[in-house]
């Protein structure tokens, strides 16, 4: 009885473009159900499948599971993407809560008041070149080995290259001081899997676009 | 090197609170308090905070930092994670929806004045109607002691931390709820959690403008 996980949002990236990444790493088929209006939302609130009343929701394996961090746990040690032992699963879970900070901040971007935006912007690039890249560049010149933890492909690498393209999104070389980053972005990118991801008409969502902010602001009447 | 962990944050709730919560089943070898940020800076300096930025637990020969990913660890050190994969998952969405309402805690001290009140009556909306109610469900559905698995896990301590912590706010807060009431007085009598909340244990007093004003001067 296991069909596919199905996960309920928007049609932007948001807090579930991690959830579409990780589960397209593990080669998992997935669909989706866009919520598009504030009705959408209120009719899953009204039908009682959000337990906290918010989205990101993921239908899977029985279960309506919703917070994000919850969720992407529940796959990475579902697909053996979390390490083979508790000291290797804390190693990923530091990882991945340094990317989820700068992706958060990315994420927040477009919603922040225009006149802030520059300076917003600005920490960003600070924050992801001063704080979070020179740690992951540390960590593989290290151990010399393929993978953040345990020589393994994780839910840190996957995280880590998502946070590395969104970052490039806001500037294109911000790499150019990080060899080891360059490396990786290349072999994660080229893991089949994610190379398919990142192909055109995959399930990966483009930036949000000011068109998009006015339309999840409706939905979420923020 | 004796297995007890050693924390490293301010001498206040903040962050670390949740953490020492849960480590009153396993005790704690010291805590190093920061008090200046010149301290601050010289861990930094030191290359001891991963992302330049605390709650330090250092634990098992480990700096670790981010405090999801150190809670995660002693829950999982000290069988607080339930036994299976669909438990955990039971137990991160349950601690998950906690830790969104105490960080509408942990960030009110820091509210400008004329947003407290408002902020004061988000807080009581959201943990009468959105947080508690889940639990009360839960708790009467099962008729267990504990939310998750018949035994005492991660997400109880958690909810227990919160429910005190809203109650220092808003006192008559359980007074909808009463399998959470049932459920606060059985959690004040788990032997661990009850020597926690004795004078003495590592247990910090609720934020006040000392504190608040550390805080604004070690982290800008």
């Amino acid at each position: 009885m296991a069909g596919k996980p199905k996960l309920h949002y928007t049609k932007g990236r948001g807090k579930m473009e991690s959830i579409r990444w990780l589960l397209a790493a593990a080669g998992v088929e997935f669909e989706e159900e866009f919520i598009e209006t504030k009705e959408d939302l209120e009719k899953l609130r009204s039908d009682g499948v959000l337990l906290f009343q918010q989205v990101p929701m993921v239908e899977i394996d029985g279960m309506r599971m919703v917070q994000t961090r919850a969720i992407l746990s529940y796959i990475a040690a579902k697909y053996n993407l979390y390490g083979k032992d508790l000291k290797e699963r804390a190693w990923i879970d530091m990882y991945v809560e340094g990317t989820t900070d700068l992706m958060g901040m990315i994420m927040y971007l477009p919603f922040q008041p225009a006149d802030t935006k520059e300076k917003n912007l600005a920490l960003i690039i600070e924050r992801a070149t001063a704080r979070y890249f020179p740690v992951y560049e540390k960590a593989l010149k290290d151990h010399g080995q393929d993978y953040l933890v345990g020589n393994k492909l994780s839910w840190a690498d996957v995280h880590l290259l998502e946070a590395i393209l969104m970052v490039e999104e806001c500037k294109a070389d911000v790499l150019s001081a990080f060899p080891q980053l360059q490396a990786f972005k290349g072999r994660i990118s080229n893991i089949p899997t994610i190379k398919k991801f990142l192909q055109p008409g995959s399930q990966r969502k483009p930036p949000t676009d000011e068109k998009f902010v006015a339309v999840v602001r409706k939905i979420f009447n923020i | 090197m004796s297995g007890k962990p050693r924390l490293t944050y301010l001498n206040g709730r903040g962050r670390m609170e949740s953490i020492r919560w849960l480590l009153a089943a396993a005790g704690v070898e010291a805590e190093v308090y920061l008090e200046t940020k010149e301290q601050y800076d010289k861990l930094i300096k030191d290359g001891f905070l991963l992302f330049q930025q605390v709650p330090l637990v250092e634990i098992d020969g480990m700096k670790m930092v981010q405090t999801r990913a150190i809670m995660s660890y002693i829950a999982g050190k000290y069988n607080l994670y339930g036994k299976d994969l669909k438990e955990r998952a039971m137990i991160d969405m349950y601690v998950e929806g906690i830790s969104d309402l105490m960080q509408m805690i942990l960030v009110f001290p820091f509210s400008p004045p004329d947003a407290k009140e408002k902020n004061l009556e988000s807080i009581k909306e959201r943990a009468t109607n959105r947080y508690f109610p889940v639990f009360e469900k839960v708790l009467k559905q099962h008729g267990q002691d504990f939310l998750v698995g018949n035994k005492f896990s991660w997400a109880d301590v958690q909810l227990m931390e919160a429910i005190l912590a809203v109650e220092e706010k808003i006192p008559a807060v359980l007074s909808g709820f009463p399998q959470l009431q049932v459920f606060k007085t059985k959690m004040s009598n788990m032997p661990t959690i009850k020597k926690f909340l004795q004078p003495g244990s590592p247990r910090k007093p609720p934020p006040d403008a000392h504190y608040v004003e550390t805080v604004l001067k070690m982290f800008k």
